[in-house]
Formats: structure tokens, C-alpha cells, sequence
């Protein structure tokens, strides 16, 4: 039994992060309908962004309160990699807005490979690792809990509040509904599309940055080719929620972070790709809207 | 609403410079801890960084200079470029003809066949080692595969993002086969076909109701799925290791290319030793797969077969009210696809005498999509230009040791080729959305046969 919970809580922390990342790919796919490829890229380089700013951050200010050092490193990476999703729509998505259909895809798997060869190119190909941050550990009974995956699920949870604030109570938020919802009527009715676009793309960004650089904290080591397999994860878990669903995106991704860990835990640790991928392909045959999404109408 | 023409050049100056800062300061912002800083590990193993301000300067510069010319002298020419072609009305497809376009094929055909014996003419034997097997067979391969999935995606518009699941297939049919049975190439060339076309017939069951976006990804999630069972069963596959000493193939079981035995081709024929014959027998042995493919190709989409595809990459609804079955429409286009993508792999297997699974990596796949894409689907000419500009070009690259130096003994231009295949990917997508032959020979017509625009298709919606 306290396998199992411990078990749960390792889940639930790989969840949180899967679930931000998915946040992006559902966002962007509700709103463009186009899948964002290179989103686990841009979730790469918020833990590259994270890594740089703690080494920069800890050779200036050895004796920085650990808080105020996360702090920075998250802020940062979102501001940065918000900066790049941002460049990135318009230079590669935007153009192609209107072309056929494959077009954004090509380019959007064009960028993914871009991005991690820029950082392959820049950074070098060795795995980065960084002195672990946050090493507190809480024992309760035979369980034990990290400060680290603490720290995860609590900002995670604060993110999501604020992410959801916006989404529902804000003028922006409205205007990403309804642009989501018919971007041409949206367009009519004086909603500025291509802005609303250009801050779903910053929003996704940054709130993968985080998620990158809270990776980084959680295990300690940045590689340029981190993007693919935690990538498609956090695909599998927005389909899996409901693709274009928010609250679908983020019980997706702690679905997938659970089924993750119970699986290496009780099966097989070597097949536990293979077990997120079948659910992908098992999901999006026999449910394709997922657990919460709408079922879509098909026009002709 | 101002005629181009007309505006002011300052006005076109202070616009383009207030731009060209903006893309500054965004490349700055962009560029400032990625190539501004860099990472490295020092004596003790800890990461520690230096900064490299001369590299993003350069990276800053290259942003707004671009930026600059882009606003200032570009845009403004081409819009010119385009009033002008508006108001001539001549439409840009014309029916002159010159001798080399019409005869293109031929001429393309015929110096393929010759391309190994004028390279060992220029060359020599050692030189055209690099030429026959690095260039020629490289892009070759890529020209099958990219041709394999255009009948998949160009013809039949579904999208496959798992492709090279079946080249790993064939690939791992020939190795295990041959090396736990022996038997011969010649007998498992057909074979791991057959069983690379099971395997397109087995996962494109499920994902039959799929369609553009969803269908991507699944068979995105099959080809990872095949790729993770190779590394994890062990006890056949050798898992990371890989298959090696996979054997040769040999001249249709006359002459054999194995150094050892009796019956060797160089013996046999009293040439001196030397493994180019080998590779200009493979050369030709691809070359004639490639063929086959086209075509098949060819002959299908004249073939009720073909045109149900292209009519269910046009509009599946209309299809199926049609009365076409799109069930077997689908499956045979994904095992047809899948066969040729198999051939491949069983050459490659040969041709390397080595498979892991690291050859069938995701990259592979979203690689020949891209040939396929950015050649002009369902064009089969444009795809093999794709091929022989995206993997030579990348082959080029290799051999660019001229630029260390210019830019120093560490430059290593293999480390670039990624990343200049996936900005090529962009670039093109963005000026040619189309792909280089942008343009399609429809096999039904109406008194004449008339090359229609790409634009009027409308791939992948399927």
C-alpha cells in the first residue's frame, strides 16, 4: 500500500509537468487547430533557459535564498521562451495561416528540429547536470515526500489558478474564447485575431517553460533532445483530456504521469513509452474527442 | 491605398530601419542566453559558462540587417513584381517547351545509368567509393522511401508520420531472416516486402476512421511503438547492439561478393581487388527498386486503384458517397506504401551489413515527409529534386572542410546539417507551400492534357 501512494505522489509530480506542457499543444490546437510540434522544444529550452540563469545567477550570488533563485529561473525562462513561441508563430506559422493544411505541420516539425540542433549546436550535446536544488524530504510513515515534488504540484497548482483567471474572467481570455470558438465572427466583432493568437502562443510558452525548468529541478539534468519524448507525452495527455479542453489538458497530463509511474512501478520500467504511446493510439482510434472534449461535427 | 511605386523612399527607409531595430532588440532578447552564453563542463566535471558577446552580436546583426533588406529592397520588389504580373494577365504556364525540360527524364535516366562508370572514369576507384555509395545510393535510398510514402500521403492523402516503422521492418525481416536462416538476398527482398505490407495492413486497420491531424500522430505513436520494441526485446533484435555481419548480397546467386569465397566476382571476372564493384552493383540494384516504384506508381494512378486515392485525398465524403470503398482504398495505399518502404529497408540492411534501432529514429520519418512535402506531393520528379538537393546537400555538407578555415580548426560543418535541413524545411514551406514542382499531370482529362496547379489539389485533408 505505501508502494502504491508513493507511487502516486512520484505520478502525480511527472503529471503536473506533462500537464503544463499539454496545456500549450491544447490551447494552440483549440485556437489555430494546427499541432504545435515544436512545443516540447519550447519546453526544452525553458529548462535550458532555467539551467543557464541558475549558473549565472549562483556564480554571482552564491548565498541567494533558494526561493528567490527559483524565482528568477522560472521568470526567466518564461519570459525568454515566451519570447521565442512568440518569433516562432510569426515567422513560421502565421504565413501559413490559410495555406493547406499540412503546411503549418511541416514547418512546426521543421522548427522542433531547428530548435533542438540550435541547442545541440550552442550548448553542446552532453547532458548538463546541475547540483541538486531542493534536497528536504518529509517522511510520513513508510512514505516519503520531497520538497522537491512539493514544490512542483504547489506551482503548478498556483499556475493553473492564474492561468485559469485569465482564461475565464478577463477581456483577454474572452477574446481567446471567442476566437477559438469562430475566428472569422471574432474578427468582425472587433477582436484583434492575429494578437489573441500571438499571446495563446506566449501564454503556452511560458507556462512550458516552467514546466521545462521544474524538469530540470526534478531531475537534475538538461539535454538538448529532452523536447521529443516528454513532448509527445504531454500530447498524448492533451489528447487524452480532450484535445482543446483546458481542464481536459491538465487531467490528461496527471492521468499520463500516474499511468506513467504505476506502470514502471508494477510492470515493466524498459516498455513504459511504449504503454503512453499505446494509450495515444488506443485513445485517439476508439474515444478521439477524449475524456472531455466535444465530439467534433463533421462539415461538409 | 498607395501605389508602391509611388511611396516615398524615406518613408520605405524609416519603416524598414524601425523594423530592423525591433528584430534586434527581439534577437537579442531571443539569442542573449542561448548563444550569449555558453555552457560547459570544467576540470571537475561542473558546469560553469563564459560568455561569447561577439557571437550574439553577430547573431544580432544578421537579425536586423536581414530584417532591414527584407522591409526595405524585398518586399517592396516583389510586390512590383506581382502588380506588374497582374496587370500583363499572361498566365505563367506556358506551352514552349525547351529540349531539356522535355526531355528531362531520358536525359536524367540515362545519366543515372552511367553515373558509376563516370565517376570511376573522373575519379578513379578509390575517389568514386565516396561518390557511388556516400551520394549515389544515399539519395537513392531516400528517393525509394520519399517515393513509398508519396503513395501514402501524395496520392491516397493520408499522413504518415511513422514511415520509417516499415523501413525497420524491412530492414530488421532481412537482418534476423538471414542471419538466423540464411537465406539469400534475392528471396528476402521480396519477402520482407510482403512482411513490411502486412504491417501497413495491420496498423492501418485501427486508424482507418482517422483522418489528418489524429491519423499523424497515431501512426506517429506506431512508429515509436516499433522502434521501442526493437531496443527492449532483447533476445532477438540485440536491442541498442543492432544486427551486425548481415550478409552481402550476392549477383542473383552467380557471383558472390564475400572476399572468402570461390565463386567472387573479382575473381571471377580477373579485375583487381576492390569493394567499389560491390557498391556499383548495389548502386544499380537500387537504382532499379527506385524504377520499379515509379513505376508502379505510375501505373496505379491510371489504375481504378489510384484514382480512388486521389479521389479520397480530395474529399472522403464525396468518396464514400460515391459508392468507393474506403476501407480497402486506404489499407491497400498504406500497403502498397508500406511494401516499397520495406524493399528499402531490406537494402539498407545489406547495404550497411548493420541495422539498430537507432537508423529508425522519429527524425527519420519527419526527414522523408519532408522530401515528399517539399518536392510537391504526388509529383514524382519534384520528389526525387527534394531528395537529391535535402540528403546531398546534407552529403555536401560532410565534405565542406574548406570552411574550417574560414571559421577554425573546431568548425565541424557535420554538426550543422540538422539544423540546415530543418531551416530548409521552413524556408520552403514558407516561399513554396506547394513544393518545388508545384504542379500536377492529371492522368484523366478532356481532349487535352494540361498541367494544373498544385494549388487546385488539396493534400492531406484525408
Amino acid at each position: 500500500m505505501e508502494y502504491f501512494i508513493q507511487q502516486l505522489i512520484n505520478g502525480l509530480t511527472l503529471g503536473s509537468i506533462y500537464g503544463l506542457v499539454a496545456i500549450g499543444y491544447t490551447m494552440v490546437y483549440g485556437i489555430i487547430g494546427m499541432i504545435n510540434f515544436a512545443h516540447g522544444d519550447i519546453f526544452m529550452l525553458g529548462g535550458f533557459a532555467a539551467l543557464i540563469v541558475f549558473l549565472i545567477v549562483t556564480s554571482f550570488f552564491a548565498g541567494i535564498p533558494i526561493a528567490l533563485l527559483l524565482l528568477v529561473m522560472l521568470l526567466v525562462g518564461m519570459i525568454l521562451t515566451g519570447l521565442w513561441n512568440w518569433t516562432i508563430e510569426r515567422v513560421a506559422y502565421r504565413p501559413l495561416r490559410g495555406s493547406f493544411r499540412l503546411a503549418p505541420l511541416i514547418t512546426a516539425i521543421g522548427m522542433s528540429i531547428v530548435l533542438s540542433n540550435f541547442i545541440q549546436v550552442t550548448q553542446g550535446p552532453r547532458n548538463k547536470p546541475i547540483p541538486p536544488l531542493v534536497n528536504d524530504v518529509y517522511h510520513l510513515g513508510a512514505i516519503t515526500i520531497s520538497l522537491k515534488q512539493l514544490l512542483i504540484v504547489v506551482i503548478t497548482a498556483v499556475l493553473l489558478f492564474a492561468f485559469w483567471y485569465i482564461v475565464n474572467k478577463t477581456p483577454l481570455g474572452r477574446a481567446q474564447r471567442a476566437t477559438e470558438q469562430d475566428r472569422k465572427m471574432a474578427a468582425l466583432l472587433g477582436v484583434d485575431v492575429d494578437r489573441t493568437i500571438s499571446i495563446t502562443f506566449i501564454m503556452g510558452a511560458a507556462l512550458a517553460a516552467v514546466a521545462g525548468g521544474m524538469y530540470l529541478i526534478y531531475y537534475g539534468v538538461a539535454s538538448f533532445n529532452d523536447g521529443f519524448i516528454p513532448g509527445v507525452k504531454a500530447f498524448t495527455a492533451a489528447v487524452l483530456g480532450g484535445i482543446g479542453s483546458l481542464p481536459g489538458a491538465v487531467l490528461g497530463g496527471l492521468l499520463i504521469g500516474l499511468i506513467e509511474s504505476l506502470w514502471s512501478a508494477y510492470f515493466s520500467i524498459a516498455y513504459k513509452d511504449v504503454a503512453t504511446f499505446a494509450i495515444l493510439a488506443f485513445v485517439l482510434i476508439f474515444k478521439p474527442t477524449g475524456i472531455l472534449g466535444r465530439p467534433e461535427v463533421e462539415k461538409v | 491605398m498607395s501605389n508602391p511605386s509611388e511611396t516615398g523612399n524615406a518613408g520605405t527607409m524609416g519603416q524598414a530601419l524601425k523594423e530592423a531595430l525591433f528584430a534586434g532588440v527581439i534577437a537579442f532578447g531571443m539569442f542573449l542566453l542561448f548563444v550569449g552564453i555558453e555552457t560547459y563542463q570544467d576540470i571537475n566535471n561542473a558546469l560553469v559558462w563564459r560568455t561569447r558577446w561577439g557571437l550574439l552580436a553577430i547573431f544580432v546583426i544578421v537579425a536586423a540587417v536581414g530584417r532591414f533588406v527584407t522591409v526595405a529592397f524585398i518586399k517592396p520588389h516583389i510586390d512590383r513584381r506581382k502588380l506588374n504580373k497582374a496587370k500583363s494577365g499572361v498566365l505563367e504556364i506556358s506551352d514552349k517547351k525547351s529540349f531539356f525540360h522535355k526531355h528531362f527524364l531520358k536525359i536524367a535516366l540515362v545519366l543515372l545509368l552511367i553515373y558509376p562508370f563516370l565517376s570511376l572514369m573522373i575519379v578513379g576507384k578509390q575517389g568514386s567509393l565516396k561518390y557511388v555509395d556516400n551520394f549515389g545510393i544515399q539519395i537513392l535510398i531516400y528517393v525509394m522511401l520519399a517515393w513509398g510514402l508519396n503513395i501514402v500521403v501524395g496520392l491516397a492523402g493520408l499522413l504518415d508520420l511513422g514511415y520509417v516503422a516499415f523501413y525497420a521492418v524491412g530492414a530488421y525481416s532481412y537482418a534476423l531472416l538471414s542471419s538466423y536462416f540464411g537465406f539469400s538476398f534475392w528471396l528476402l527482398l521480396p519477402m520482407s516486402g510482403i512482411l513490411a505490407a502486412l504491417w501497413g495492413i495491420i496498423l492501418g486497420f485501427p486508424v482507418l476512421r482517422l483522418r489528418g491531424d489524429y491519423l499523424a500522430i497515431v501512426t506517429l505513436a506506431f512508429g515509436e511503438i516499433i522502434r521501442l520494441v526493437l531496443i527492449n526485446w532483447t533476445d532477438v533484435t540485440k536491442g541498442t547492439f543492432g544486427i551486425s555481419g548481415i550478409a552481402k548480397a550476392s549477383f542473383f546467386g552467380i557471383w558472390s561478393f564475400d572476399t572468402g569465397a570461390t565463386n567472387n566476382f573479382v575473381k571471377a571476372w580477373g579485375l583487381s581487388a576492390s569493394s567499389v564493384y560491390y557498391k556499383i552493383f548495389l548502386f544499380y540494384i537500387i537504382l532499379a527498386l527506385c524504377m520499379l516504384t515509379a513505376y508502379v506508381t505510375i501505373r496505379l494512378r491510371r489504375m481504378p486503384i489510384g484514382r480512388a486515392w486521389e479521389a479520397l485525398r480530395e474529399d472522403e465524403i464525396a468518396c464514400r458517397s460515391l459508392g468507393i470503398n474506403t476501407v480497402t482504398t486506404k489499407l491497400t495505399a498504406f500497403a502498397i506504401g508500406a511494401m516499397f518502404g520495406g524493399f528499402a529497408g531490406s537494402f539498407f540492411a545489406t547495404r550497411q551489413g548493420f541495422v539498430s534501432p537507432e537508423s529508425f529514429v522519429f527524425l527519420e520519418s519527419a526527414v522523408i515527409l519532408a522530401i515528399v512535402v517539399l518536392g510537391g506531393m504526388g509529383s514524382l520528379t519534384g520528389i526525387a529534386i527534394a531528395a537529391i538537393v535535402m540528403v546531398g546537400g546534407t552529403e555536401v555538407l560532410r565534405e565542406m572542410s574548406f570552411l574550417k578555415v574560414v571559421f577554425g580548426p573546431d568548425f565541424t560543418p557535420e554538426l550543422y546539417r540538422m539544423l540546415l535541413f530543418g531551416l530548409a524545411m521552413i524556408i520552403v514551406m514558407l516561399f513554396k507551400p506547394r513544393g518545388f514542382v508545384g504542379s500536377r499531370e492529371p492522368t484523366a482529362f478532356l481532349k487535352e492534357r494540361r498541367a494544373v496547379s498544385g494549388s487546385f489539389t488539396k493534400e492531406g485533408h484525408g
